[in-house]
């Protein structure tokens, strides 16, 4: 129970693959420019984490060393696939609006890093729950990105919602405020950039934050100095 | 014999950061002074937003970067900022555009990399091209010289058609773009990018009315306020305030480049004196490029760095999207400049070998 709070806090805070260890930062910046698509991309990118380091971590014990990277690669080569295809039959949509990249979630470091540090090293159930966690905390980034970047860059929220859950979700997108100029800086990839600082800089703060108040006040170290000089 | 403590790039000059500044400010008044002559009072309340934008930015990150804001707003660069940001947008643009634009340059592109000195980039510059990709609607309503206009257009139009797009008469800035034959007008590097685009050659180009007949292919308002800008450039050369190094260079980098290329093909490539003289590449040799923080701080770095943001200017305004090109190449320059400081740092003191091994000599 502990290791799964741990795996929690670590995928979703401590170790998020997006804010600490900055990997699969190109779809992250590509595909933000809505919520629905970093929603979309978001929930993709779990499930094949999910299935990968599922897999990984079954077939552990029978994986040559030399060449695990290879398999890891074709493991989540193979559902990434599945995804595809799923989306492609069910979410069509939303499938064109994320077009490429899709298919290059094979190349998102943060999944071979999870199977090559944590599933071929562990229980079936434990790299399961960290894919889903790892998976999370990196839908979260995409979510909370999408959402500023479609809010400063056009004004609207959840746009597009019906490409991911279907034409009842239209009544879902909110127009906060129209514009004739809308901040193409934001809809832009620099744009993408400067949030994702504005988003790390912000956990950092958060992070300093925490650590003082929750700290607990460090011992004083009392020197006591000796005397090395005889008076005379 | 006297020996000077001090290696590479410390300035001599018995400035503060403050002095230096406000020198630059004075310098461009003849430049902005035309500048409001020929294209009407909506610089002048540019300029002032900018500052007002600029220093409030400034006073409130120092104050949560728990900065001494009194002494960092003293020391006018924030001010100056402002100032060129402002002078580079289009006079009639909507007050938003400048405050956006010069609270990113400040907030952004200055404080956030840590305040003066530590600015990778030109502050006015990278704002510059913030607004110019977000808003290019706004950044392209380049009004014709007052004596080309329609619509003439005095002090409290520039205030009401900034402040809410219409003038005291109400007339839309679309409507004021208009010249004498109701045919809307663009800056010179716009008429002539537009319409080699569509295949006309260049001699046919400049006949467009914004262009002065004699002056063979230059805009008359264009001229008046770079050699405004050329004017208050010389003079901080003078003052010592900025070395001759960078504009030279980057003229120079332009001139041989328009040189060569209206040499094998005066028909599609305009000629020296157009380039010179239309756009803001006097402003930018002189005001933008010689930014010291953001600049190459040695002598041969900064003649490298010039002349590559002459030949990336000519580059961009020949062959890019967009008809001027200061901003950008000054951008990408400003990139380059620790590559530049790393290939061109000067002799150590009493190393004689160029690769700065200190051998022993036997």
């Amino acid at each position: 129970m502990n290791e799964l709070k741990e795996l929690t806090w670590q995928g979703l805070w401590k170790n998020n693959p997006a804010l600490i260890q900055l990997l699969g930062l190109c779809p992250l910046l590509a595909v933000t420019q809505t919520l629905i698509n970093g929603l979309g991309l978001g929930l993709a990118t779990t499930l094949v984490l999910i299935g990968s380091n599922a897999t990984v971590s079954i077939i552990r014990n029978w994986i040559p060393n030399e060449i695990r990277i290879p398999i890891f690669v074709m493991i989540i080569a193979a559902f990434v696939t599945i995804v595809q295809l799923l989306m492609n039959a069910y979410t069509f949509k939303l499938y064109q609006a994320l077009g490429i990249f899709i298919p290059l979630i094979v190349t998102n470091c943060a999944i071979i890093g999870r199977a090559e540090a944590y599933a071929s090293k562990n229980r079936l159930g434990n790299a399961a729950f960290d894919g889903l966690m790892m998976g999370l905390g990196f839908t979260l980034v995409l979510v909370l990105l999408g959402t500023m970047r479609e809010l400063l860059g056009s004004g609207t929220l959840f746009d597009g919602a019906n490409l991911l859950f279907g034409d009842w979700a239209r009544v879902l997108t909110i127009t906060v405020f129209e514009t004739d100029s809308p901040f193409l800086l934001a809809i832009l990839p620099p744009g993408a950039f400067l949030f994702m600082g504005l988003i790390i800089a912000l956990k950092n703060v958060l992070d300093e934050h925490m650590e003082r108040l929750f700290a607990a006040p460090k011992e004083q170290k009392v020197v006591q100095r000796a005397r090395v000089t005889t008076e005379s | 014999m006297k020996f000077k403590l001090a290696s590479s790039p410390h300035q001599h000059a018995k400035r503060n950061t403050g002095q230096v500044m406000r020198l630059v400010l004075y310098a461009m008044l003849p430049g902005i002074a035309l500048q409001t002559w020929f294209f009407g009072w909506g610089t002048l309340f540019q300029i002032l937003l900018a500052i007002t934008t600029a220093v409030v930015t400034e006073a409130a990150i120092l104050e949560l970067r728990k900065k001494d804001f009194e002494r960092a707003i003293q020391d006018y660069s924030a001010v100056l900022t402002g100032v060129l940001l402002a002078v580079s947008i289009p006079p009639f643009a909507p007050w938003w555009i400048i405050v956006i634009g010069t609270f990113f340059s400040v907030a952004v592109v200055k404080q956030l990399y840590g305040g003066l000195g530590f600015n990778l980039f030109n502050p006015a510059m990278a704002g510059y091209v913030m607004l110019l990709i977000s808003f290019p609607v706004q950044m392209t309503q380049w009004l014709p010289p007052e004596s080309l206009s329609q619509y003439p257009h005095n002090i409290w139009d520039a205030f009401y058609a900034i402040l809410t797009g219409y003038t005291g008469t109400g007339f839309s800035i679309s409507q004021l773009q208009t010249n004498i034959d109701g045919i809307t007008m663009a800056t010179p590097l716009d008429v002539v990018k537009t319409s080699l685009m569509q295949g006309s050659t260049y001699s046919e180009t400049i006949g467009h009315s914004i262009f002065n007949s004699a002056l063979n292919g230059v805009g008359l308002a264009s001229m008046w306020v770079s050699l405004g800008y050329l004017a208050g450039g010389l003079y901080l050369i003078k003052q010592k305030v900025i070395n001759w190094h960078i504009p030279v260079s980057m003229l120079a980098g332009l001139v041989v480049c328009a040189l060569f290329m209206s040499l094998v093909d005066a028909d599609i490539y305009p000629s020296v004196m157009f380039h010179l003289l239309n756009g803001s590449i006097i402003i930018g040799a002189f005001f933008i490029a010689t930014d010291p923080v953001s600049a190459s701080t040695t002598n041969k770095g900064r003649l490298v760095f010039g002349a590559a943001i002459g030949v990336w200017v000519y580059i961009i305004r020949t062959w890019g999207g967009y008809p001027d090109a200061i901003a950008f190449a000054v951008i990408i320059m400003n990139m380059a400049v620790p590559l530049i400081d790393y290939y061109t740092q000067p002799r150590t003191y009493g190393h004689t070998n160029r690769k700065r091994v200190n051998k022993p000599k036997s």
